[in-house]
C-alpha cells in the first residue's frame, strides 16, 4: 500500500515554517551565558520535528542539514558545549538557509546548495573541533552516547521477538529492518526463527509467529536502533547487546571489508557531493514566488464558539418556522421578538466568522528582534527593541500586507532615527537607543505605533531638500506638520549617504501608499532630539467597511465612512470656476476641486443644478475633493463583494455590496476619483498648494 | 477540472457518434447554442445595476446569492437591434474556466429553445467569414434542418471595450 505522501507537503511546510520561526525567537531571546535549559529545548524539538518530518517525505538535503544543526544543539543541551555568539550566529544563519531550502523545495526551483554546503561544514568544522578538544581534556569522545549498554564501536546484535500479534497493530517488521539496513548501508545479517511456528492447519495468518536475530556489525548508535524499534518497544521483546570482538570475527565474513567498524564519523551524514551549477544557481538566485499559504491555524476554542451560534441559529430559526406555520395576527409580538432574535444570531454569527482571520500581530511582530539584532549590528548602533499588544488581533490578509511597510519604517528610524552611540552620549542620552513597537485597538481601527528616542526629524534638512527636489517652491513657508507630510512624497529621502538599508528614494512614499491601499493611514510627530513616532492606523478587517449611502439619479453608491469629512449643502456663492469649466469649491479658507459623480460616471440625472446637490468632502492622500452627489441615504456597514472576480476593474469603484433589499450598490473608490476627472484638475490642485 | 475531462465527461454516445449537449436559445430569429455544461442557470430578467464606464451591452451587474455577477445582453454584443426586456426574456448564466479561475456571467436572450445532442467536430466555421462578431462563434451546426449557431464562450464572455 502506497500514500500519496505529497498531500502533506504543504503540512510539512507550513510546520517548519514555523519551527523555523520558533528556533529564531528562542535563538534571539537566548542568554549567550548560561542559557536557559528550556530555550534551547525548544529550539532543539523545532529542529528535531523538522528533521523527521524532512525524512519521511524524502527532503533529503534539510534532513541532512536539520541533523547536523540538531547534533551540534544536542551537545549544547546536554551541557557539553557552550553557547558563544559564533555558535548563534551560525544557528542563526542555518535557520535562514533551511527556510530558503524549504522556499526552494516548495516553488520546485534547483536550491542553492552551496550556501548549505559551506554552513554544514562551518557545523562540522565546530562539532569535530569538539571532539578534538574533548579527547585533549581526557574525556572520552563517546560522552555523546548515554553509557549505557553503549557499544565499544564494534555493532550490535538485536534479538527481536515480536507478540503474535504484532501485524494488527500495524507494524511492519521488514519496513524495520529497512530502515536498519539504511543506518549500516545494508551491512547486516539478519537470521529468523520460525520455531514458533505451528500446524498448518491452525495457522492464522494474521499472527506473526516468527522472530529474528540480526547481527549489525557497524559502529552505529545505540539509540538509532531504539529509534527503529520505538514503536514496537510495547509489542515485542527486544534485545540489544553490543557485540564483542569475537562475535565480529564470526560475522566479519559477511561484513563489507571497507566499512570499518571503528569509522566513528560512518553516522555523520556525509556531506552531499556538490557540483555548483553556475547556471542554474543564477536562476535560484531569483527571488524564489513563495505561494501565500492559503490556510490559516484557528483556534478551538472559536470554531466551539461557532458551532454554538450555528447552534443558536438554527434554535431561532425552527423557532420562526413554527411560528409561521401557524400564524395569525395577534403573534406578530412573537414574530418580531423572534426576527430580533434572529438578527442578534446573525451579528454574532457574522462577528466570530471574522474572528477566524484574526491573528495576534505577533506574527508580524516576531520578525523584528532579528532585524533590529541584524541591522544594529551592521550599524554598530546599540539597539533595544521594545514591544507591547503583541496579542491585539488583525485581520490575516491585513497582517501579510502590513509586514513590509513596518520593516521599511524600523529600519528607517534605526538608520534614521537612532543615533551612533557617541552622539547619544553627548546629547545626555544613554547609549542604547530604544525602538518601541506598540499594538492596540482603538473605535473599530487598530493603530500600530513605531516609536523612536532617536534624534527626531530635521524638519530644516526635510525642506532644504523638498526645495532642492523641486516638490516645494523655495521660499515657502510650511507648518510643522506639513514638512513631516514630505518624507511621504514619492522621490524624497533624506540620507545623506545611500546606504543598504534606506535611503534608496524608495520608501515612505511606497510605505503610504502599501497602507493607503489597506484603507489605513499614517501620520508621523517628531520632537527634535527626543525621536520620531509614526501611528498607523488600519481598518480591523478588508471584508467589512462602514459606508455612507448616497443617491445619484436613480442610483445608490457607497462612500467609505473613513474618507468623509464633511457633507455640505452648497449655496452658490461658494463655487468658483477655474478655466471655465473645473469648477471648485471655496470650503472655509480652502479651495477644493469638485467632481460630479454623474459626469465621470455618466449618470442621467434629471437634476442638474448643483446648487440643489449636496457636496460630499472627501479625504485622500491628504488632499480633499468635493463630490458632487443628488442626495444623502443612511449609513450602514457593508460586505465588500469582488466585481473584478467575474468582472473586472472599474476605475472609481473599490468594490460592491449587496444592500438589504437583494440589490448591488457599488462602493466608490475615493482615491481614484481624483485621477479620473482629468488634467483640468490637476491646475486648479498646483494654483491651491502655491497659494 | 481542465477543459479535457469536461469534454470527456459530457461526451455521450448516439448511433455509435460522439456527441456534445447544447442548449440552444432564440434571438432575432435565430437559434443559439451554448455548452450545457456551461451553463449553471436559467433566470428571468430583474434589474441590474448599471457600472459605470462599461460597454454598452454591458447592462450591469446583479446579485446571484451573494455574488456579483455582471449580465451581458446578447443582441447588443452582436449589434442586432434592441428589444424591451418583457415575460420571456431570460438570463442564462455561464460559468467558464479560465486561466485565473472561473467566471460567471448572466447572458440576456430573447428565449429559451431546446437541448441538442451535436456529434463533435461536426459543427464547422465556414461560410463565417472575418466579421466582427465571428470570434464569439464556433461554428454552425444543422439540427433538423435548422441552423444552429454554436458559440465560443471565452471570447463572448472576455470584456473589451
Amino acid at each position: 500500500m502506497s500514500i500519496d505522501l505529497s498531500q502533506f507537503h504543504q503540512v510539512f511546510y507550513e510546520e517548519s515554517y514555523e519551527g523555523l520561526d520558533a528556533m529564531e525567537q528562542g535563538l534571539l531571546d537566548m542568554e549567550l551565558v548560561d542559557p536557559d535549559p528550556e530555550v534551547i529545548n525548544t529550539i532543539f524539538r523545532a529542529a528535531h520535528s523538522m528533521k523527521g518530518g524532512a525524512g519521511t517525505f524524502g527532503f533529503t538535503q534539510v534532513a541532512d542539514f536539520t541533523h547536523v544543526l540538531e547534533t551540534l544543539l544536542d551537545q549544547i543541551r546536554s551541557g557539553q558545549r557552550a553557547m558563544s555568539q559564533d555558535i548563534q550566529n551560525l544557528l542563526l544563519k542555518s535557520v535562514d538557509c533551511i527556510r530558503q531550502l524549504l522556499q526552494d523545495l516548495q516553488s520546485g526551483t534547483q536550491a542553492d546548495t552551496e550556501e548549505t554546503t559551506t554552513l554544514k561544514s562551518q557545523f562540522e568544522a565546530i562539532l569535530n573541533d569538539e571532539t578534538a578538544t574533548a579527547s585533549d581534556d581526557g574525556q572520552p569522545p563517546e560522552a555523546t552516547t548515554p553509557a549505557s549498554g553503549d557499544s565499544d564501536g564494534q555493532g550490535w546484535h538485536i534479538r527481536f521477538i515480536p507478540e503474535l500479534t504484532i501485524l494488527q497493530t500495524g507494524n511492519e517488521p521488514a519496513r524495520m529492518f529497512r530502515q536498519l539496513a539504511d543506518l549500516c548501508d545494508n551491512n547486516m545479517q539478519v537470521t529468523l526463527e520460525y520455531q514458533r511456528l505451528p500446524e498448518f492447519t491452525s495457522l492464522d495468518p494474521e499472527m506473526c509467529y516468527v522472530s529474528w536475530e540480526i547481527t549489525i556489525p557497524c559502529a552505529i548508535e545505540k539509540n538509532d536502533i531504539d529509534e527503529v524499534f520505538e514503536w514496537v518497544i510495547d509489542d515485542a521483546e527486544i534485545i540489544i547487546t553490543p557485540l564483542s570482538g569475537h562475535d565480529i570475527a564470526d560475522h566479519s565474513s559477511s561484513a563489507d571489508p571497507s566499512n570499518e567498524p571503528q569509522e566513528v564519523q560512518s553516522e555523520q551524514p556525509k556531506p552531499t557531493p556538490v557540483e555548483p551549477k553556475p547556471v542554474e544557481k543564477a536562476a535560484a538566485k531569483q527571488p524564489a514566488k513563495t505561494q501565500e499559504s492559503s490556510s490559516i491555524r484557528v483556534s478551538i476554542d472559536k470554531v466551539d464558539s461557532l458551532i454554538n451560534m450555528v447552534g443558536e441559529l438554527v434554535i431561532t430559526q425552527s423557532m420562526l418556522g413554527q411560528l409561521g406555520q401557524n400564524f395569525d395576527i395577534s403573534r406578530v409580538q412573537r414574530l418580531q421578538e423572534g426576527l430580533a432574535q434572529l438578527e442578534h444570531n446573525t451579528r454574532e454569527l457574522q462577528e466570530s466568522v471574522m474572528k477566524i482571520r484574526m491573528m495576534p500581530i505577533s506574527f508580524v511582530f516576531s520578525r523584528f528582534p532579528r532585524l533590529v539584532r541584524d541591522v544594529s549590528i551592521s550599524l554598530d548602533k546599540k539597539i533595544e527593541l521594545v514591544m507591547s499588544g503583541e496579542s491585539t488581533e488583525l485581520d490575516k490578509t491585513v497582517m501579510e500586507k502590513i509586514g513590509d511597510p513596518m520593516v521599511h519604517l524600523i529600519r528607517n528610524s534605526i538608520d534614521h532615527g537612532i543615533e551612533m552611540p557617541a552622539d547619544r552620549k553627548a546629547a545626555g542620552k544613554s547609549e542604547t537607543g530604544t525602538v518601541k513597537l506598540d499594538a492596540y485597538h482603538q473605535s473599530g481601527n487598530i493603530v500600530i505605533e513605531i516609536k523612536d528616542d532617536g534624534a527626531g526629524l530635521d524638519t530644516d534638512r526635510i525642506l532644504a531638500k523638498a526645495m532642492e527636489k523641486g516638490l516645494v517652491p523655495e521660499g515657502a513657508s510650511l507648518s510643522q506638520e506639513q514638512i513631516f507630510d514630505l518624507i511621504f512624497q514619492p522621490g524624497f529621502s533624506t540620507a545623506d549617504v545611500v546606504s543598504d538599508l534606506s535611503g534608496r528614494g524608495v520608501g515612505m512614499d511606497v510605505v503610504r501608499r502599501n497602507i493607503a491601499a489597506l484603507n489605513g493611514s499614517i501620520e508621523v510627530s517628531s520632537e527634535r532630539g527626543k525621536g520620531s513616532r509614526f501611528v498607523i492606523r488600519l481598518p480591523l478587517t478588508l471584508a467589512i467597511l462602514d459606508g455612507q449611502l448616497v443617491k445619484v439619479g436613480q442610483e445608490i453608491y457607497i462612500f467609505p465612512l473613513v474618507s468623509i469629512v464633511e457633507s455640505i449643502q452648497l449655496d452658490d456663492r461658494s463655487i468658483n470656476q477655474v478655466g471655465g469649466h473645473s469648477d471648485v469649491l471655496q470650503l472655509r479658507d480652502e479651495y477644493v476641486p469638485i467632481v460630479k459623480l454623474d459626469e465621470i460616471f455618466h449618470i442621467d440625472t434629471e437634476n442638474r443644478s448643483i446648487e440643489d446637490s449636496i457636496i460630499v468632502v472627501v479625504e485622500t492622500d491628504g488632499e480633499k475633493i468635493g463630490v458632487v452627489v443628488d442626495e444623502l441615504l443612511g449609513q450602514q456597514q457593508v460586505v465588500i463583494k469582488s466585481l473584478e472576480e467575474n468582472y473586472r476593474r472599474v476605475d472609481g469603484i473599490s468594490g460592491a455590496t449587496i444592500l438589504g433589499d437583494g440589490t448591488v450598490a457599488l462602493i466608490v473608490d475615493v482615491s481614484s476619483l481624483s485621477k479620473m476627472s482629468g488634467p483640468s484638475l490637476k491646475i486648479s490642485d498646483s494654483s491651491h498648494q502655491a497659494a | 477540472m481542465s477543459a479535457a475531462n469536461v469534454v470527456e465527461e459530457q461526451a455521450g454516445f448516439e448511433d455509435g457518434v460522439l456527441t456534445e449537449q447544447y442548449l440552444t436559445f432564440i434571438m432575432a430569429e435565430e437559434e443559439y447554442g451554448v455548452d450545457i455544461l456551461a451553463v449553471q442557470e436559467i433566470r428571468g430578467w430583474e434589474s441590474a445595476t448599471p457600472v459605470p464606464n462599461s460597454p454598452k451591452y454591458l447592462k450591469g451587474v446583479i446579485n446571484l446569492r451573494g455574488t456579483i455577477v455582471p449580465i451581458m445582453d446578447l443582441r447588443q454584443r452582436f449589434d442586432l437591434p434592441k428589444v424591451d426586456y418583457g415575460e420571456e426574456t431570460v438570463v442564462v448564466v455561464l460559468k467558464i474556466f479560465t486561466d485565473i479561475g472561473t467566471r460567471t456571467m448572466g447572458i440576456i436572450v430573447d428565449a429559451i429553445s431546446d437541448v441538442y445532442d451535436v456529434p463533435i467536430g461536426e459543427a464547422n466555421n465556414k461560410g463565417l467569414g472575418d466579421n466582427q462578431n465571428s470570434n464569439y462563434i464556433k461554428g454552425l451546426v444543422t439540427v433538423n434542418k435548422h441552423m444552429v449557431i454554436l458559440l465560443e464562450l471565452q471570447n463572448l464572455l472576455t470584456i473589451d471595450d
